[in-house]
């Protein structure tokens, strides 16, 4: 670690000096992201290293809570602000898709491994799954549980935390039916390979909203990723999905006594997008080849326990940068087996008619 | 003074002028000026405000996308009857604006537009499209039925043709659970288990309702003790209405989060007392308890400031009159002072159901799933779906039947002004 | 109206029963305003009384969510933002809101009723609405994201309060007064600053002061329109409600009370001011 940190700054150094000889104008990159721990750890892992290396680039982090409402009013609008967006895959494939971002040629403009392997197949299977889109790290929405909770008992599969009899208490889940009606099914005895097959017919869906009902009156729903672990912490709720980053850092830094579930875990894909009318494309694309490389990729890991998204960044996933645990068994990837990824193209069809029904059954 | 009248009569002023037409320019000048000074704030209301939301209301009818992003196709359905799928021509037209569309990468939002009207249809357009760049030529119609299942649909072809009009009315017949049956083309209503605006239109009056009579239950004995105290006691009470009156709207969600919470102010005192034991502390927030509360709490002032001023104005001596001729106080009370505080209670009433039915920020914070109303739909539409169209036919809906409220506000209030005057 | 000596014992039982009722709404209003004030000195991370505070030991009481409040950029800098705005847009909505109040209450003024319908309209409009049609509007002409966007709006939402209070002061003005100026030499400048403007003087403050606070207290509309640049006090308050309650929102909240009794004194000193002064002029 050391030997590669003593490498890194002489890297840095050594662009810093070719930085300052050249007579590049100065640019201002907008690049915004989700915010708090991950922020940091992007600032850390990449972008604090990429402005020692540019002295004539400022990278300005700005926050937002995702979605796609502020990059299309800005593209209707014309007057793009950003130039640089975090995005989840499922809004990286809309925004695709009606023009709000800019197409990349990933073997072209992104960085080769170390082994002078191409990007295209150096990225994880099955992530580049947007010709907008450059995946970063994967990460994976999953249950934790008060290990406190039921003396000796530990739930082990997705049937349990709908099981309120022999684990009673409030469950958390988020207030949308991506994933939920996937556990639904999970617990209700549905093999991983089949949900999306049984969720496409109309009495897949009833067999979901059914198995969902059953523990309706012990959830309490969330909409902010920062509530759950709160709401485990203050004991008001037993068990809690969450995003396995906020997890980790209950468990590892605060030092709650949760443990997580990791079976029926939804794996997800988190990267770049370009917005296709901003006004520093060159400069975001001379970014985005460094920040996307195996070194800085895996430096992230560093920070914040999600995956990094290529093959070669994976075996230099070391320790935490501060509490210098082994960050490996704290990687969703490591359990892909019991999880399985969402389907975006199910989603992108049903998602407007499954959440006015979701809508509509939280009122009943 | 010789020179002020002429020798026909007419009255001069003191420029020599007919003091009639003297008048009638000084009249002009001044309309004019006072039209000048209203002027920069009318333009300004109009440009900043009122423009913006006739836009709003432009969304909730627009269609442009398959008209314009499907220009050839839109051409091509013109003549199509509808009773079997459309041939090879409009297959042409299609595999055209796929392309097109692929290229300038726009196809994506007529895949949302549709979507909205039949599930299925967004990734039957996007992957349509993406795959339409490998075809060289036709025929094009078995190629097409070919690239996704749907096109071999009627329903589908129903779809696109209905919205190949610039304007539509489909945002509205969701906003009230009503759809296009794409079969029939006939307007029908949702599926029970996706009924949810009207239910949430409803409930939105319901609650409204119900802070505007708890509001009425509490103001109006505040309000009276207010109006018939000496100034300088009642000076000091109304502090107790002002103050709250004039805190930000967030300080007093907080505070009531701060009371109602299940770790809270209010658990722990009925805690204390043994109301209730630790395990089993009240949910009191973010559930629709949570919101009246809360709600209440904030609209209170509306409700009293305007009943104690008509109060205010109700001579004390009509009810010792009614005392003294024989009615006991009660009916006193019911037949002679209340029937005088109707102005006031109609226009505190009024004023608290029309900002309550537009209430967002309270419900969005305490109201937890039963607690939301109408405009958190509406804000989840601007900001999570993206669909802009019903967000708009949700506001306009809104924005209307609280424009009927106000009318009859002003009448109200207008009948209690003439009164006082 | 205090009990009459030759109240029944039915009487003085309503009286007091009714008076209790009194006292508990009372309470109902400001008991949940002032428990935030000594909350908000908790050392520990909570929203309810510890066993320390209900003791008075000094050292369950701390500084530490003010200090927090201080050394928080995203909340200073909120703070410097809703300044910003709010200043910025009490300046143009008392300015606009003035001159149009002195055109509508002059004696003739065209088209009174529906002009002052859409002058005020921007109060009547649910703020959803208002906020709704602003984000489509002022992102298509690329106003949003921007202070300029987010003062506006803000002006628009002010600018009624500024109209209604001022014309509420110019209805008890006696023209005669300007008119007397005029007879006297004035030019209808020097008129308007040394006779109307201290006459209206204490409605065009209130308007201001709802003009202030309406933008001050805002956050429907800052929600949609602005970005991270722009955050205001609510706005920041709303994200930290929603994402992580700490107790620092209970320093801010304790503040923004303070600001609020100051608002309240200062307005309750005007009126008084005001009723002197229609007190001078001739009914």
């Amino acid at each position: 670690m050391n030997k590669m940190l003593k490498l890194s700054a002489l890297a840095v150094a050594g662009v810093a000096f070719a930085g300052m000889t050249s007579t590049a104008q100065a640019v201002d990159l907008n690049v915004v992201s989700w915010g708090g721990a991950y922020t940091a750890s992007q600032m850390n892992a990449y972008h604090k290293p990429y402005m020692k290396m540019h002295s004539d680039v400022k990278i300005n982090s700005l926050d937002y809570s995702g979605g796609l409402a502020e990059m299309r009013a800005q593209t209707e609008s014309g007057n793009v602000t950003w130039d640089l967006v975090d995005v989840v895959l499922s809004d990286a494939i809309t925004g695709c898709d009606e023009g709000m971002f800019r197409p990349i040629k990933i073997d072209e403009e992104m960085a080769k491994a170390p082994d002078g392997t191409p990007a295209s197949k150096d990225f994880l299977e099955g992530t580049l799954l947007s010709e907008c889109f450059v995946p970063q790290i994967i990460y994976s929405t999953v249950f934790a549980y008060r290990a406190d909770a039921w003396g000796g008992k530990k739930p082990t599969t997705m049937a349990d935390v709908f099981d309120t009899k022999n684990f009673p208490g409030k469950r958390t889940l988020q207030k949308k039916p991506v994933n939920n009606l996937e556990w639904a099914l999970l617990a209700d005895g549905v093999p991983l390979g089949k949900i999306y097959d049984v969720l496409d017919t109309d009495a897949g869906k009833d067999r979901a909203f059914a198995k969902l009902a059953t523990i309706k009156k012990d959830v309490i729903w969330w909409t902010q990723g920062a509530v759950p672990p709160q709401l485990l912490a203050d004991g008001e709720a037993v068990f809690g999905t969450g995003y396995n980053g906020r997890w980790f850092s209950a468990i590892a830094e605060e030092k709650q006594p949760f443990a997580m579930l990791w079976d029926g875990q939804v794996l997800d894909i988190d990267g770049w997008a370009v917005p296709a009318k901003g006004k520093n494309v060159n400069a975001v694309m001379k970014f985005m080849k460094f920040a996307t490389d195996t070194q800085r990729l895996a430096d992230q890991a560093k920070y914040i326990s999600y995956g990094p998204a290529r093959k070669s960044s994976g075996p230099m996933v070391s320790k935490h940068a501060t509490l210098g645990i082994d960050m490996g068994p704290h990687m969703p990837t490591k359990y892909a087996s019991q999880g399985f990824l969402t389907n975006f193209a199910w989603w992108a069809d049903n998602g407007d008619e499954m959440t006015e029904r979701f809508n509509a059954w939280l009122l009943k | 003074m010789a020179n002020d009248t002429t020798a026909d009569g007419v009255v001069l002023a003191a420029d020599g002028l007919p003091l009639k037409a003297s008048l009638t320019r000084a009249m002009r000048k001044s309309r004019i000026r006072a039209l000048l000074l209203v002027t920069p704030l009318f333009v300004f209301v109009l440009f900043s405000f009122l423009i913006p939301i006739f836009d709003m209301s432009m969304r909730s009818v627009d269609n442009w996308h398959v008209g314009t992003l499907m220009p050839e196709t839109t051409k091509a359905l013109e003549n199509w009857d509808g009773k079997a799928l459309p041939e090879e021509p409009v297959f042409a037209a299609l595999m055209k604006d796929l392309k097109a569309g692929a290229i300038s990468r726009e196809i994506g939002k007529v895949g949302t537009r549709l979507n909205y009207e039949k599930s299925g249809l967004r990734s039957m357009i996007t992957s349509s499209a993406r795959k339409s760049k490998k075809v060289k030529e036709g025929p094009y119609k078995p190629i097409v039925l070919k690239m996704h299942k749907r096109w071999k649909e009627l329903e589908t072809w129903t779809v696109i043709k209905r919205n190949t009009s610039k304007f539509t009315i489909g945002y509205y017949l969701n906003a009230v659970d009503m759809k296009y049956d794409n079969k029939t083309n006939d307007i029908v209503m949702q599926p029970e288990d996706r009924q949810i605006y009207s239910t949430l239109f409803l409930r939105t009056f319901a609650i409204s309702l119900a802070i505007t009579l708890i509001c009425v239950v509490l103001a109006y004995p505040i309000s009276y003790l207010l109006a018939t105290l000496p100034t300088r006691y009642s000076n000091l009470l109304m502090i107790f209405v002002l103050l709250p009156f004039w805190t930000s709207l967030l300080v007093r969600t907080t505070a009531w989060i701060a009371m109602l919470q299940s770790q809270g102010v209010l658990n722990d005192l009925f805690v204390f007392f043994g109301f209730v034991d630790d395990a089993n502390r009240l949910q009191l927030i973010h559930n629709l308890t949570g919101t009246i509360i809360a709600m209440t709490h904030i609209l209170l002032p509306f409700m009293v400031l305007p009943l104690y001023s008509v109060m205010k104005t109700i001579p004390p001596s009509y009810m010792r009159a009614a005392l003294s001729l024989g009615a006991n106080p009660v009916t006193a009370f019911v037949r002679v002072y209340m029937p005088q505080t109707l102005a006031g209670i109609g226009a505190g009433s009024i004023l608290v159901f029309i900002l309550s039915i537009g209430y967002y920020i309270t419900p969005a914070l305490v109201g937890g799933t039963d607690g939301t109303l109408i405009s958190n739909q509406i804000a989840y539409h601007m900001q999570t779906s993206l669909n802009w169209g019903l967000a708009g036919a949700l506001g306009v809906l809104l924005l209307f039947s609280v424009l009927a409220l106000y009318m009859i506000y002003n009448k109200i209030v207008g009948i209690d002004n003439m009164r006082l005057g | 109206m205090a009990l009459p000596s030759y109240a029944g014992p039915l009487e003085t039982t309503w009286y007091y029963t009714f008076r209790f009722i009194c006292a508990c709404i009372f309470v109902f209003l400001i008991t949940p305003i002032l428990i935030i004030i000594p909350l908000s000195f908790n050392v520990e991370p909570y929203f309810t009384f510890t066993q320390g505070m209900l003791s008075f030991d000094p050292d369950a009481y701390s500084l530490r969510w003010y200090e927090d409040f201080i050394n928080n950029t995203q909340w200073t800098h909120s703070v410097k933002n809703s300044f910003i705005i709010a200043i910025a847009s009490t300046i143009l909505a008392t300015t606009l809101g003035t001159l149009a109040a002195l055109g509508l209450s002059k004696p003739h003024m065209p088209f009174r009723a529906l002009t002052m319908g859409v002058l005020i309209s921007p109060m009547i409009v649910p703020l959803i609405i208002s906020a709704a049609g602003m984000y489509f509007f002022y992102s298509s002409i690329g106003l949003d994201q921007s202070f300029l966007g987010i003062i506006l709006a803000h002006t628009v939402l002010g600018t009624p309060f500024v109209v209604i209070t001022v014309t509420a002061t110019l209805v008890g003005f006696d023209n005669s007064l300007s008119r007397a100026a005029a007879n006297l030499g004035a030019n209808p400048t020097t008129s308007f600053f040394k006779i109307t403007m201290p006459l209206i003087l204490p409605g065009v403050i209130s308007g201001a002061l709802f003009a202030f606070i309406t933008s001050f207290d805002e956050v429907v509309v800052v929600l949609f329109l602005a970005g991270f640049e722009q955050r205001t006090i609510p706005r920041q308050m709303w994200s930290g409600i929603r994402e992580q309650i700490s107790p620092t929102i209970l320093a801010v909240a304790t503040i923004l009370v303070m600001i609020s009794i100051a608002l309240l004194t200062t307005l309750e000193i005007l009126r008084r001011r005001n009723e002197k002064l229609r007190g001078l002029t001739p009914g």
